[in-house]
């Protein structure tokens, strides 16, 4: 076939709500994109290991320290599953993980902020994987196969997640003062970055309009970040932690809170790495990755060794 | 209280498991790859499991209305009991490993002879481990094999933990004058069979491993008085934390 007719089944494909399959042909531009966006996600998974990590140590119950410990493992899980479903565009985990390790590639800039108290771990599960949800939702029907079913399982965990972090959120709303405190202090500083997860608004989004075209996204970064606020305040009112946003109004015409933008300024200079952890979190990969050369190496070595014997036998 | 040395022999195998945890749970989001760090975090998770189970069980035979909570995070370094080498600071992967491998084979020794306990609820949560145990040993002990076979650094790495570790060994079999009373009940089994069921153990995993035995070691000991490592003061220090900084807060 010549490139237009496969051009033509790839576009009547995605006109039917069909899924591109790995051995499908599809455009140069759509698999980049994508090998794009996967990594990016699997990137943000394990990279989102550390900042909820920090805490592992310090979990204030056994129950509490299990179930982090579960959710981190999930995360890691999570970037399991899209490494490999990265992996079917035809690129390497080793590429994957360089792309990660040098900045080439990126991840969610959520996760260049400090956990700095128990709380934060409350607020990162019920606002951060809140968003991520949001976002993830839709991408149970994102056009591409691979990515569409590592995201209906990915999503399962996730709203579990959720529920974890809020969790810890009502036991320190309904506790001790300093509990209470610990919250709203959370709060404070996960808002805004919180809202910032959904990308750039729609006007100044270079990503999205060929994302929407192929179906990969769903949804605009502003429509998803608008369902996340309508959704949020309840949930906040019911702990009696306040937003911290001075212009959070009801407004009945569009049937959806009117929100102050967040800080964009502060938004691009994470993105180009000058966040509060940006460094640590790529250090703390490089580091375990390096650390890890050896036993990858040991492993290598043996498997080859058995392979040896196996067919000598 | 009559249960005294029950509960000593409960708090025991909750911080062997408790402390262990805790170690392993380090490296939770570091490890060499992202299998081996779920593999790693799996194992922190069943043993995590085990000692909040058997810590329950702690508190209850205590009867003082303290919580497994309670004992995990508000008793100071010369209440816990667990074996040194459970606190010992992780190392490199090949420390990990080895760490494990002698702990693994011991509790899976353990748990075989403690299931037929006459205490049911500590039948019970042997039943659970040992399934578990199973697990953790057949992973270390592979490991152990893979560096041992696998290069020369990796050798030399597994060599070098063992011969660090070997000294901690003898402390994970040490029993008291109230031990031996749980064994004339039919609660806990004779240590001296579980002993040399793990020296059969450890002598096949080395010797897969191509690595030696170190010889001649002097052994540390002191966990069953409190007397622990000066590391451990700094691991208590972090996982309590939280709960000696508010206290009577629920979580």
């Amino acid at each position: 076939m010549e490139t237009i007719d496969l051009e033509q089944h790839f576009d009547a494909k995605l006109a039917k709500n069909e899924m591109i399959e790995p051995k499908d042909w599809m455009p140069d531009n759509y698999r980049k994109h994508l090998i794009r966006q996967i990594s990016q996600h699997a990137h943000s998974e394990i990279v989102g290991m550390l900042p909820e990590g920090n805490w592992i140590t310090r979990a204030p119950s056994l129950r509490a320290k299990i179930v982090l410990l579960a959710k981190v493992q999930d995360e890691g899980g999570h970037g399991l599953y899209l490494y490999t479903a990265a992996e079917t565009l035809q690129i390497s985990r080793e590429e994957l993980l360089d792309q990660l390790h040098t900045g080439k590639a990126k991840y969610s800039s959520i996760f260049n902020y400090q956990t700095l108290t128990w709380a934060d771990i409350g607020a990162v599960g019920w606002l951060v994987d809140g968003a991520a949800i949001m976002n993830q939702v839709m991408l149970q029907r994102t056009s591409y196969g691979p990515y569409a079913r590592a995201m209906v399982r990915i999503c399962k965990e996730e709203s579990f997640h959720q529920r974890q972090g809020y969790e810890i959120m009502c036991h320190l709303a309904f506790g001790t003062p300093a509990q209470k405190e610990m919250a709203q202090d959370a709060m404070n500083r996960w808002w805004y970055p919180t809202l910032m997860m959904f990308g750039p608004k729609d006007a100044n989004s270079s990503n999205s309009a060929n994302a929407i075209k192929w179906k990969i996204k769903r949804e605009s970064n502003d429509e998803l970040r608008q369902r996340f606020v309508n959704q949020t305040v309840a949930q906040a009112e019911y702990l009696g932690i306040k937003i911290p946003d001075e212009n959070l109004k009801w407004n009945e015409t569009k049937k959806g809170y009117d929100f102050s933008d967040p800080d964009w300024a502060e938004f691009n200079n994470i993105i180009h790495g000058h966040g509060p952890c940006n460094k640590e979190r790529i250090g703390a990969r490089v580091k375990a990755h390096e650390n890890g050369k050896w036993v990858r190496e040991a492993a290598a070595a043996f498997g080859k060794k058995q392979n040896a014997i196996d067919v000598a036998a | 209280m009559n249960n005294q040395a029950l509960f000593n022999f409960l708090l025991r195998i909750g911080d062997t498991n408790l402390i262990l945890a805790q170690r392993l749970s380090e490296w939770t989001g570091h490890g060499p790859f992202l299998e081996e760090d779920l593999a790693l975090t799996n194992i922190a998770l069943d043993l995590f499991g085990t000692s909040r189970s058997v810590l329950e069980y702690a508190a209850k035979i205590e009867e003082k209305g303290r919580t497994e909570d309670d004992l995990a995070f508000l008793r100071g370094e010369r209440e816990f009991v667990n074996p040194l080498i459970c606190e010992l600071p992780n190392g490199d992967y090949a420390f990990t490993i080895a760490r494990q491998c002698i702990v693994d084979a011991f509790q899976l020794h353990f748990y075989s002879e403690l299931v037929k306990s006459k205490d049911e609820t500590i039948a019970g949560i042997s039943a659970k481990a040992i399934k578990e145990t199973k697990y953790h040993f057949r992973h270390s002990a592979s490991w152990m094999e893979r560096f041992g076979n696998g290069t020369e650094e990796s050798h030399e790495r597994l060599q070098n933990a063992l011969n660090f570790i070997w000294a901690y060994t003898e402390d994970v079999f040490a029993t008291d004058a109230g031990y031996n009373e749980l064994i004339k009940t039919g609660i806990v089994p004779e240590m001296a069979a579980i002993k040399s069921a793990w020296e059969k153990s450890m002598n096949e995993v080395l010797a897969k491993s191509s690595v030696s035995k170190p010889e001649n070691v002097f052994m540390q000991k002191g966990s069953l008085k409190g007397i622990h490592t000066e590391q451990f003061g700094y691991l208590l220090t972090e996982m309590q934390y939280m709960q000696r900084a508010f206290p009577g807060a629920k979580w």
